[in-house]
C-alpha cells in the first residue's frame, strides 16, 4: 500500500466533510440536528473539520420529546457553548400546545409527534436543509435513503422516487417550501462510530457507559423507571410509561446502546465503563442496535412509514 | 468475524444484471454466510418467511427494505449494506434490475470500485446484462466480476459456464476499460463459490467471491496523478480581534485527484492566475502535503478574488477549459431530452445553466455501437450530445478524471436529476497565458 493513502475511518470522515461543505456552498439556511447521542456527537467533530477556523455557518436544532434523559439534555447544552453554536430547541409540548400535533389516544410514545414539531420548527426558521446524523446500517429503510434526501412542501419523502445520486455531484436544489435532509454519516456503521469517537476522543454522555439503574420489563426490553412525578398540579409527564404492579422493579447494571428518549429506550445490560470496551462488545454483538428500539418494533415497515411523513 | 477493530481499507461493490438474476439472494447470501447478521435480523427474515415464503428464508428480504418491493419481490432503488471480514471492509449497493430503474443502477454504480454482473446460468446473456456490463465500463469502475448464478439449475455444466464466458469476452473488447474481469460460476440461493468453496466445481480453479473482493487490489484506484482542486467553501473568518483569524482566508474543498504540497505552483482556473501554495490547513494542523481524496482547506500566498466553483490546478498537467463540450450522458427522465432544451449543469462546486447543443448518437444495446440519427433521447437511453454552457468550464476526459469529467444534469422548475454526464477530453488544454499575480 502506498503512503496515500486512507484508512476506512479516514474515508468515511473526507466524504462526509465533503457533503457538509456542500451544504453550507448550497443552502441558504441549513441546520444541524444535534440530539447529544453518539451519532450527532460524530457530526459535530465533523463540521468542525468542514469549516475551522470560521464559526459553524449553522445553527443546532433539537427537538425534544419531553421525555429526555436529563443528562443528554446537560451533554447537549454543554457541547453546543463549547462550540460557540446557537441552540434551538423546541418541543412536542409546545407543537401540541399550538395545535400542530395531536396526540393518538392510547399511545404514550412521542416518537411520531416529534414529526409536527420538527416541520414546525423548520417552517418557523425557514430552514432550507437539516443535516441529520441517520446511517443506513440502522434500518432497511434508511439503507435506502440517498445522502441528499429530498423532503417535498410536506416534508414527505418518496421512497420510490428519490434524485439519483451519482459520483459526489450531490443536487441540492429546492424550490421555497421544500427541503433537503442531508445525512454525512449514511456509510457509517455502529462500529466506525464508536471507532471514530474513540480516535478523535470525544466524550459521550454518561448513559452510554454502565451504570445502576432502576428498571422494568415491557415488550423484552429492560426499560429505566422514569423519574418521580414532581409537580402535581400538572398531569403526570411520564402517564403510562411508569411499571405497573406486574412489572417488578430491578436494580441492573446497564447502559444505552442507542438513544432515543427514556420510555423508548431499551437498557442494555453491560459492564462497559469504557470506549474500548463499547468497541469490544459492538464488535461482539448479536443483536442490531435498533434492536433496543421499541419504536422500529411496531411492524416491518415502521420506519419506512414515519420517514414518508416527515421524520428525522 | 462480524467486524474488526483495526483501521482498514474500504471496498465499495455493487451487484448488476437483470431481474432475477439472484442480485439480492447473492448480497443476502454474502451477509448470511460471512456472519454478518444480526440474530434480530435473522429472527425478521424468519418471521417474514413463515408469512410470505412457506418457511423459506428468502435472502432478498435483506435488502428489499421498502414495503412496495418486498410486496412485488422486486428491488425498486438502491440499498446499501455493510459488513467487515477481518481484511477489509465492505460498502454493498444492491442495485436494481429493470431498465426502467437504471438511474437507480448507475447511482450505486457510480461510486464502486467493483461492479458484480450477474447473469443467470440458463438464459445466458441477455440485453440487461450488456447492458449493465457497458454501464460499469462507461462509468470507469477499474474491477468487474462476472458471476454466473444458479449454476445448481444447470447441473453445474463447465460447458455452460466456458459458453456464457466466451460470449462476454466476445464483447468486452469493445469497453476496454476494466483493470480485470474475472468469470465465476455461483448459487448465490445456496451459498456455492460465494463464501465458501463448492463441491460441484472441480474444474473451477478461481477464487470464491468472498476471497476475489477480499483480494482484489484497489490501493490505485484513486487517481494521484493530476492535481485538481475544486474550490467548495471559502473559510474565511470574521474574527476581527483575533491576530491568526483576522487575516485567514482558506479555501475549502476535496481533492478531486492528484498530490499538492506547501510551496507548490498552482493556477487559479477559469481566471488563469498563477500563485504559490502557502498553507494547506486541516482541523489536525498544517500539512505539507495532502492527496485525493482527503478534505482540506488551502490558503494561497496571493489574496485572490476566488469562490465556490473556481478550480485550482497543478502546472505540469493542466485542465481543458470552454463552453461547448462533448459528452456521454445516461438519460433518467420521463421526459426526453432533445437538442435545443436548457437545464442546470453541476459539475465540481459548481452549477451553470447549459443548453443542449445537439443529440449525436445513441448506443445500441444488442451491438453497443453509437447509432447516429436520435432527435431524442427517452428513459435510461445512453449516448453521446453536445452542450454549451453559459460561462467556460474547467474540465478534463471523464476517463482520465472521474470527479472534473462527470456532471450531472438538473432539469429546471422541477429540479430533477434528469442526467449523468461524461466529458470527452478537452481538444485543447488552458492555455498557459497566465497573469501573474501583479503585486
Ligand atoms: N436455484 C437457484 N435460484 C436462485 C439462485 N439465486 C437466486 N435464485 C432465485 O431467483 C429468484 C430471484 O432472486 P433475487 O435475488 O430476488 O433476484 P434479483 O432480482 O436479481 O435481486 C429468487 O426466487 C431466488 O430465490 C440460485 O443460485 N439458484
Ligand atoms: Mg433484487
Amino acid at each position: 500500500m502506498s503512503s496515500y493513502h486512507l484508512d476506512h475511518l479516514q474515508y468515511l470522515e473526507t466524504e462526509a466533510i465533503h457533503i457538509m461543505r456542500e451544504v453550507a456552498g448550497e443552502f441558504e439556511r441549513p441546520a444541524l440536528l444535534f440530539s447529544g447521542g453518539k451519532d450527532s456527537i460524530c457530526l459535530l467533530r465533523l463540521s468542525e473539520k468542514a469549516f475551522r477556523p470560521s464559526d459553524l455557518p449553522m445553527p443546532f436544532l433539537n427537538i425534544e420529546t419531553g421525555h429526555e434523559f436529563p443528562e443528554l439534555i446537560e451533554f447537549r447544552d454543554r457541547r453546543a457553548k463549547e462550540l460557540g453554536a446557537k441552540l434551538i430547541v423546541r418541543t412536542v409540548d409546545e407543537a401540541i400546545q399550538k395545535g400542530w400535533a395531536t396526540p393518538a389516544r392510547g399511545e404514550i410514545s412521542r416518537n411520531k409527534l416529534q414529526i409536527p414539531a420538527l416541520l414546525g420548527a423548520i417552517e418557523e426558521f425557514q430552514f432550507d436543509c437539516a443535516i441529520g446524523g441517520a446511517r443506513r446500517d440502522e434500518e432497511k429503510a434508511r439503507a435506502k435513503e440517498r445522502f441528499f434526501s429530498f423532503r417535498d412542501s410536506f416534508g414527505q419523502w418518496d421512497p420510490k422516487a428519490q434524485r439519483p445520486e451519482i459520483w459526489n455531484l450531490y443536487n441540492a436544489r429546492v424550490n421555497p417550501g421544500e427541503n433537503m435532509r442531508v445525512f454525512p454519516l449514511s456509510n457509517w456503521t455502529e462500529m466506525d462510530v464508536w471507532q471514530y469517537i474513540k480516535k478523535e476522543h470525544l466524550a459521550v454522555p454518561t448513559i452510554y457507559f454502565s451504570h445502576e439503574r432502576e428498571c422494568f420489563r415491557r415488550g423484552g426490553q429492560w426499560i429505566p423507571v422514569p423519574p418521580p412525578h414532581a409537580d402535581a398540579t400538572k398531569p403526570d409527564p411520564y402517564a403510562g410509561a411508569r411499571p405497573k404492579p406486574t412489572e417488578p422493579l430491578k436494580q441492573l447494571v446497564v447502559r444505552v446502546r442507542t438513544i432515543a428518549d427514556m420510555i423508548s429506550t431499551g437498557m442494555i445490560e453491560s459492564p462497559a465503563d469504557s470506549v474500548d470496551d463499547i468497541i469490544g462488545e459492538v464488535s461482539a454483538a448479536r443483536v442490531t442496535e435498533r434492536g433496543t428500539r421499541a419504536d422500529d418494533k411496531a411492524s416491518e415497515a415502521a420506519m419506512e412509514d414515519r420517514k414518508k411523513a416527515g421524520y428525522f | 468475524m462480524p467486524h474488526t477493530q483495526h483501521p482498514i481499507e474500504i471496498l465499495r461493490f455493487n451487484t448488476c444484471g437483470s431481474v432475477d438474476d439472484g442480485k439480492s439472494t447473492l448480497i443476502g447470501r454474502l451477509l448470511y454466510d460471512s456472519k454478518s447478521l444480526m440474530e434480530d435480523q435473522v429472527e425478521a427474515l424468519e418471521k417474514s418467511a413463515d408469512i410470505t415464503g412457506g418457511g423459506q428464508i428468502n435472502l432478498a428480504n435483506l435488502t428489499d427494505g421498502l414495503r412496495a418491493e418486498r410486496e412485488q419481490g422486486i428491488t425498486i432503488d438502491v440499498a446499501y449494506r455493510y459488513f467487515a471480514t477481518p481484511k477489509r471492509k465492505f460498502i454493498v449497493a444492491d442495485t436494481p434490475g429493470h431498465v426502467q430503474y437504471t438511474r437507480n443502477m448507475v447511482t450505486g454504480a457510480s461510486t464502486a470500485n467493483l461492479s458484480i454482473v450477474l447473469v443467470d446460468a440458463r438464459q445466458g446473456v441477455i440485453e440487461q446484462t450488456r447492458r449493465h456490463t457497458f454501464i460499469a465500463a462507461m462509468l470507469g469502475i477499474p474491477h468487474l466480476v462476472i458471476a454466473i448464478n444458479k449454476m445448481d439449475l444447470v447441473e453445474w455444466r463447465q460447458e455452460r459456464f466456458q459458453e456464457i464466458r466466451d460470449e462476454i469476452e466476445d464483447f468486452l473488447p469493445k469497453l476496454d476499460v476494466f483493470r480485470d474481469v474475472k468469470f465465476i460460476p455461483i448459487s448465490a440461493l445456496h451459498g456455492d463459490n460465494v463464501v465458501d468453496v463448492s463441491k460441484f466445481t472441480p474444474w473451477y480453479e478461481g477464487p470464491t467471491l468472498l476471497a476475489h473482493l477480499e483480494n482484489v487490489h484497489i490501493a490505485s484506484d484513486w487517481n494521484l496523478n493530476a492535481f485538481r482542486f475544486p474550490v467548495q467553501w471559502v473559510n474565511r473568518p470574521n474574527n476581527p480581534t483575533d491576530p491568526m483569524l483576522h487575516d485567514f482566508r482558506g479555501l475549502s474543498g476535496q481533492i478531486a485527484s492528484g498530490i499538492v504540497r506547501k510551496g507548490q505552483q498552482v493556477a487559479v482556473l477559469p481566471g488563469c492566475i498563477k500563485t504559490t501554495i502557502k498553507d494547506i490547513w486541516t482541523y489536525d494542523g498544517s500539512l505539507a502535503e495532502a492527496f485525493c481524496p482527503q478534505s482540506v482547506t488551502i490558503c494561497l500566498e496571493h489574496d485572490i478574488d476566488i469562490s465556490r466553483g473556481d478550480i485550482i490546478v497543478g502546472l505540469d498537467s493542466l485542465p481543458g477549459m470552454g463552453s461547448a463540450l462533448r459528452a456521454r450522458i445516461c438519460w433518467m427522465s420521463t421526459r426526453p431530452l432533445q437538442a435545443g432544451k436548457r437545464y442546470f449543469l453541476k459539475h465540481g462546486a459548481q452549477t451553470l445553466q447549459a443548453v443542449v447543443t445537439q443529440v449525436e448518437g445513441r448506443i445500441n444495446m444488442e451491438t453497443l455501437d453509437l447509432e447516429p440519427g436520435p432527435t431524442e433521447f427517452r428513459a435510461n437511453d445512453i449516448g453521446v450530445i453536445g452542450l454549451k454552457t453559459a460561462k467556460p468550464l474547467v474540465y478534463d476526459g471523464y476517463t482520465t478524471n472521474r470527479l472534473t469529467g462527470s456532471f450531472i444534469l438538473i432539469e429546471q422548475g422541477t429540479n430533477a436529476t434528469v442526467a449523468a454526464g461524461m466529458l470527452f477530453p478537452p481538444l485543447e488544454v488552458v492555455k498557459p497565458e497566465y497573469t501573474d499575480f501583479a503585486i
